[in-house]
């Protein structure tokens, strides 16, 4: 949904792309043979390539090619069989050989679209421009010293894919949805693991507003290196409110790199930066033209694991989710196939989503628990859901004993049994336990026969008598009958 | 096309070469020629000619991903002249 | 005893085999040449100490039986080929201290069949250069006259043949740096087709368009030197996989029915008439030989040397951009990073290099990108083509590879222009990726070696070979240098 930025002489719009950059998931780095991993002590993970020594040269490593072209078809995008890698030129402590490979104008992956789910419960497509495959940076460590900053090329020469998205974004909530939704197809398909924590996924956010209604775009300009969704839409909507205020005081937005200060929340320019960009890209001469056919495309496809838009659809349509249930659980790999877990073990595939949605999710979200680390195992869970259909214990049993699954990882069954809480389905001992409440208080009765509504005082005493395992079904039956 | 003392500086800038005020009128002079004899292209029409990169007419062979390299940090800052605890050095950057 | 170091590859194994004399009598001959000849400055780093202790392995391995296709032949490696353990300079101050961990490809196939390093040779700066004479080490003289320049890059790798002070060496040409000091200094040398021979672990000056190869005292030389350092590395995307012929097996001297085309492109302006004079005795001498003289036409050989430095420098200005102070090299501290990169950079770098850097830089940059760069990948192709089409009348061309002969140290040099013109017949063939050997053919009027060039097909190093040691087999050429 399109966001408006109220204006002192008028309203604006925001329009937002993003480039996504990924870390390929790979053993080796993109144009050498040592480790991609994360974590490794200073310069371990490096080779005289990704340090660039003289007469050291780039081979390029196919699975970098398969992780992009993999993502390339999950994001349903035009394959290119022929790619360039070039160069692209700056100077930076990081960057070793002076120039980043990269991929200009014949990139291995080209326009392709996404859906993005709103909270709102409505879908966007969002374009997508390009992805292109390209070499990490080292990192540089500021506080170690008080005149140097350290570098560490661990991470030089890793496999990035950047995936560029059309300028279609309107708010600082699609712009979290759409990185969300990036994030969640390629831990998909196992080509990035998507921990921005270890910066294994970050954003660089092109910001520009104008009047609601203009058709011409305005100056972007350009928030590197963000790397949380909340910091993302924070820098949005700063980077935009301060645009705004700069057009309508009758100023003009430059075109530049800056750099967004979470903890002022405020962007700024990037000092480093400052000279005008001029990278000059042009093809790797180190290299030839990556070339790829049917085969390796199809391949890649057969690769695939079932997309979550798919998957969503598939839990709408077979298992009768609702739409938001459905986006909720596909949301995230693992927490789709925990779901998928449950529900193969029980027959209401409705309840089974009603349980990890709410129950399963809110527990976790309040243990501050990822779901590896969830107490309780699918089947477990199912086995739970499975009491509650077979009315061995009612719903709101299962939610106490869900409680004591979550603290002890108990078996639902073992549970039951232990504190007794067996639903009591046996119609005789229920008539027997209503005979009692029924004899014990005949003014009662007559309410009842006079106006059938308080009927419920009676469920309410015989689930007392029972303490609460009664089927409360046949309970209400039984007393329908008695009391007729 | 006429090449300048500041296309000097602006090139020189970008590839990080610091050119002293009393060579920069000798840099100007030889890269305008250079550029003036390079300029002879000119007089070819290339229009629907296929830009050649490399002389090979073959595609890149990928290699398979193994790790084969790494592990050796302090081989690989051994040649540096400031350098600690296995980190390279440059001057503190501020961003 | 004769003097060892007059022996080529070939006499040499001959001696080592007999007997006639050990591997560490050839080396120690070599290294007394060297100490001899050592005012020429061909030598950046000697490690005799360890190619006497080589040397005594080889002699160890001829006598146990098991000799290697060049044990114990003392050859040197053009300073641009990285050593390890060994200083690697590129002729420059900017790796005056650069000693690296790794050994090139090339120089490690000829190590291990069997060769012996003398030592690191003298070059222009970063293989930037016609004239020998900007290397960081001073310049390297000429055997034939100290005052005239050994050619360049590979100006030590020639000379060092030339003076005797190697057997053989190994060069690197780019632009012609193998073959215009090998016509210079009047020894062999042959620029192999771009992807014969690895690049890996060889300092890059332009990477589509740099090539390692031999200089030898004769054809064969080179086509031993060539069989045993060529083949495909899987380090080098660029390394063709396709294998090496025994290129020695081709040195018949007979080029009966082989066609060779004479580019009437290479009738220069102004070309001296020593130069005419030479180029019309090698088309003789391989009508002699057997061989058919065809015209052909090379319509873009004109453009070829403007592009070539569009390419060559635009290459350049990217591959040099490593060398920032900060891993390896050269630096100058900085109180801040641009200020460290620039002092670093504009100190280690020398004036030809900044000067092709700051070109290179400019035909990449905004706006001037396809004007520059691409018009000349363009002209690229169309120069090709040219070769392409001509080679499908005639085996391989036969041309003149310098328009003069050796010129005098510190002549040329105050106009680039006029210093890229000593190109002129060699980048032609580098642009097309082509192998084209340099082979001495005559003296000029002032007594100087001149050479003729043989162009071939891609990956048809043994028609350029047969057709070379034809040429020098009817030549005769056998004037040294007095040293």
């Amino acid at each position: 949904m399109t966001a408006i930025i109220k204006g002192t002489t008028g309203d604006w719009e925001m329009v937002i792309g993003l480039e996504v950059h990924a870390q390929i998931i790979s053993q080796s780095k993109l144009m050498s043979c040592s480790p991609a991993s994360f974590g490794a002590q200073p310069n371990e993970n490096v080779s005289f390539v990704d340090s660039a020594f003289p007469g050291m040269l780039p081979v390029v490593n196919k699975e970098c090619v398969r992780q992009a072209v993999r993502t390339g078809l999950a994001l349903g995008a035009k394959i290119n069989k022929k790619s360039v890698f070039a160069r692209k030129n700056y100077f930076y402590a990081d960057l070793p050989q002076g120039y980043q490979i990269s991929q200009a104008d014949q990139p291995t992956v080209g326009e392709g679209v996404v859906t993005i789910d709103l909270q709102d419960g409505t879908t966007k497509e969002i374009g997508i421009e390009r992805l292109h495959v390209e070499q990490d940076a080292g990192k540089s460590i500021h506080d170690q010293h008080p005149e140097k900053s350290f570098i560490d090329l661990n991470r030089s020469g890793v496999g990035l894919m950047e995936i560029v998205s059309k300028p279609d974004i309107r708010s600082a909530e699609e712009a979290g949805a759409y990185f969300t939704k990036i994030q969640t197809i390629v831990q998909y398909i196992d080509s990035c693991d998507g921990i921005m924590a270890r910066g294994s996924m970050r954003a660089d956010v092109n910001v520009s507003v104008r009047r609601v209604g203009d058709k011409n775009l305005g100056t972007r300009t350009e928030c590197k290196n963000i790397n949380s969704v909340r910091f993302i839409k924070q820098a949005i909507m700063v980077e935009a409110t301060r645009q705004v205020e700069i057009l309508e005081n009758g100023g003009v937005i430059d075109q530049e790199t800056r750099l967004f200060d979470a903890e002022k929340g405020q962007t700024r320019t990037m000092r480093s930066k400052e000279d005008a960009h001029d990278y000059r890209y042009f093809p790797d001469p180190d290299l030839l033209p990556v070339v790829i056919d049917d085969e390796f495309i199809n391949e890649c496809k057969d690769s695939l694991p079932e997309l979550p838009d798919t998957k969503k659809e598939r839990f709408i349509n077979e298992f009768g989710l609702s739409s938001y249930d459905g986006a909720v659980l596909v949301a995230n790999k693992k927490n789709a196939s925990y779901f998928e877990k449950v529900a193969s073990g029980v027959k209401n595939k409705k309840l089974a989503a009603n349980w990890v949605v709410s129950e399963l999710f809110g527990a976790l979200k309040k243990a501050e628990l990822d779901i590896n680390d969830c107490p309780v195992k699918a089947q477990d869970l199912a086995e739970l859901i499975s009491l509650i259909e077979d009315n061995t214990i009612s719903g709101k049993i299962a939610k106490e004993v869900f409680a004591d699954m979550f603290k002890t990882s108990k078996k639902p069954a073992v549970i039951v049994e232990e504190k007794g809480l067996k639903q009591i389905t046996d119609t005789s001992a229920i008539e027997g336990i209503i005979d009692t409440v029924i004899t014990e208080n005949p003014n009662q009765v007559t309410k009842v026969k006079e106006n059938p509504k308080l009927i419920g005082w009676f469920v309410g005493q015989v689930m007392q008598k029972t303490a609460g395992k009664a089927n409360p079904a046949m309970v209400n039956k039984l007393l329908a009958q008695k009391l007729k | 096309m006429s090449f300048s003392n500041d296309d000097v500086k602006k090139v020189a800038k970008l590839s990080r070469i610091r050119i002293d005020d009393k060579q920069l009128e000798q840099y100007t002079n030889d890269i305008q020629k250079v550029l003036g004899f390079m300029e002879q292209l000119n007089e070819l029409n290339t229009d629907n000619v296929e830009p050649m990169a490399n002389p090979l007419d073959g595609v890149q062979v990928l290699r398979n991903d193994e790790i084969k390299d790494g592990g050796y940090p302090e081989t690989i800052v051994n040649n540096a002249t400031d350098d600690t605890m296995n980190f390279f050095t440059v001057p503190k950057v501020v961003e | 005893m004769t003097d060892l170091t007059k022996l080529t590859i070939s006499q040499a194994t001959t001696g080592l085999k007999n007997k006639d004399f050990s591997a560490v009598e050839l080396t120690t001959s070599y290294i007394n040449q060297m100490e001899k000849t050592d005012n020429l400055n061909a030598y950046i780093t000697k490690t005799t100490d360890n190619a006497l202790s080589q040397a005594k392995i080889a002699d160890d391995n001829i006598a146990s039986g098991n000799m290697r296709p060049m044990e114990g032949m003392p050859i040197a490696h053009k300073d641009l080929l990285c050593t390890k353990g060994v200083k690697t300079t590129a002729g420059s101050k900017m790796l005056d201290n650069f000693t690296p961990d790794y050994e090139s490809t090339v120089s490690q196939k000829l190590a291990e069949n069997g060769c012996i390093s003398l030592g690191k040779l003298n070059l222009d700066q970063f293989a930037m250069g016609s004239n020998g004479q900007s290397s960081f080490y001073g310049g390297t003289k000429n055997p034939w006259g100290n005052d005239l320049v050994p050619g360049g890059s590979s100006s030590g790798s020639a000379c060092a043949v030339s003076a005797r002070s190697a057997i053989a060496s190994t060069g690197t040409d780019t632009g012609g740096s193998i073959r215009q000091p090998s016509a210079f200094c009047g020894v062999a040398g042959i620029r192999p087709t771009y992807g014969r021979c690895s690049r890996w672990g060889v300092v890059a000056y332009a990477s589509s368009l740099d090539q390692v190869g031999p200089i030898g005292k004769d054809v064969r030389d080179c086509a031993i030197m060539l069989s045993n350092m060529s083949g495909h590395d899987e380090k080098d995307s660029t390394s063709a996989n396709i294998p090496v012929p025994d290129f020695e097996a081709v040195l018949t001297g007979d080029v009966k029915g082989l066609k060779i085309g004479i580019p009437k492109e290479y009738y220069i302006d102004d070309m001296p008439q020593e130069i005419a004079k030479i180029w019309d005795n090698g088309k003789k001498m391989l009508v002699e030989a057997g061989a058919e003289i065809v015209d052909v036409s090379l319509p873009h050989t004109k453009y070829a040397l403007p592009a070539y430095y569009i390419i060559a420098c635009a290459e350049a200005s990217s591959n040099l951009s490593r060398y920032d102070g900060v891993r390896y090299g050269h630096r100058v501290s900085g109180k801040e990073l641009d200020e460290m990169y620039e002092l670093t950079r504009s100190e280690g770098f020398g004036e030809e290099v900044k000067r092709r850097i700051l070109m290179g830089t400019y035909v990449l940059s905004a706006g001037f990108y396809d004007a520059y760069y691409i018009k000349a990948q363009k002209v690229r192709r169309l120069v090709a083509n040219d070769f392409k089409k001509a080679f499908e009348s005639v085996d391989a061309l036969l041309t003149p590879i310098t328009p003069s002969p050796a010129f005098k140290i510190g002549e040329n040099q105050e106009d680039p222009v006029k210093m890229y013109l000593n190109d002129v017949f060699s980048v032609t063939l580098n642009m097309a990726g082509l192998p084209g050997m340099s082979v001495p053919v005559g003296l000029s009027d002032s007594g100087l070696p001149l050479g003729l060039q043989i162009i071939g097909k891609a990956f048809d190093e043994e028609t350029v070979l047969k057709a070379s040691y034809a040429l020098e087999k009817q030549a005769k050429f056998d004037a040294t240098p007095n040293i």
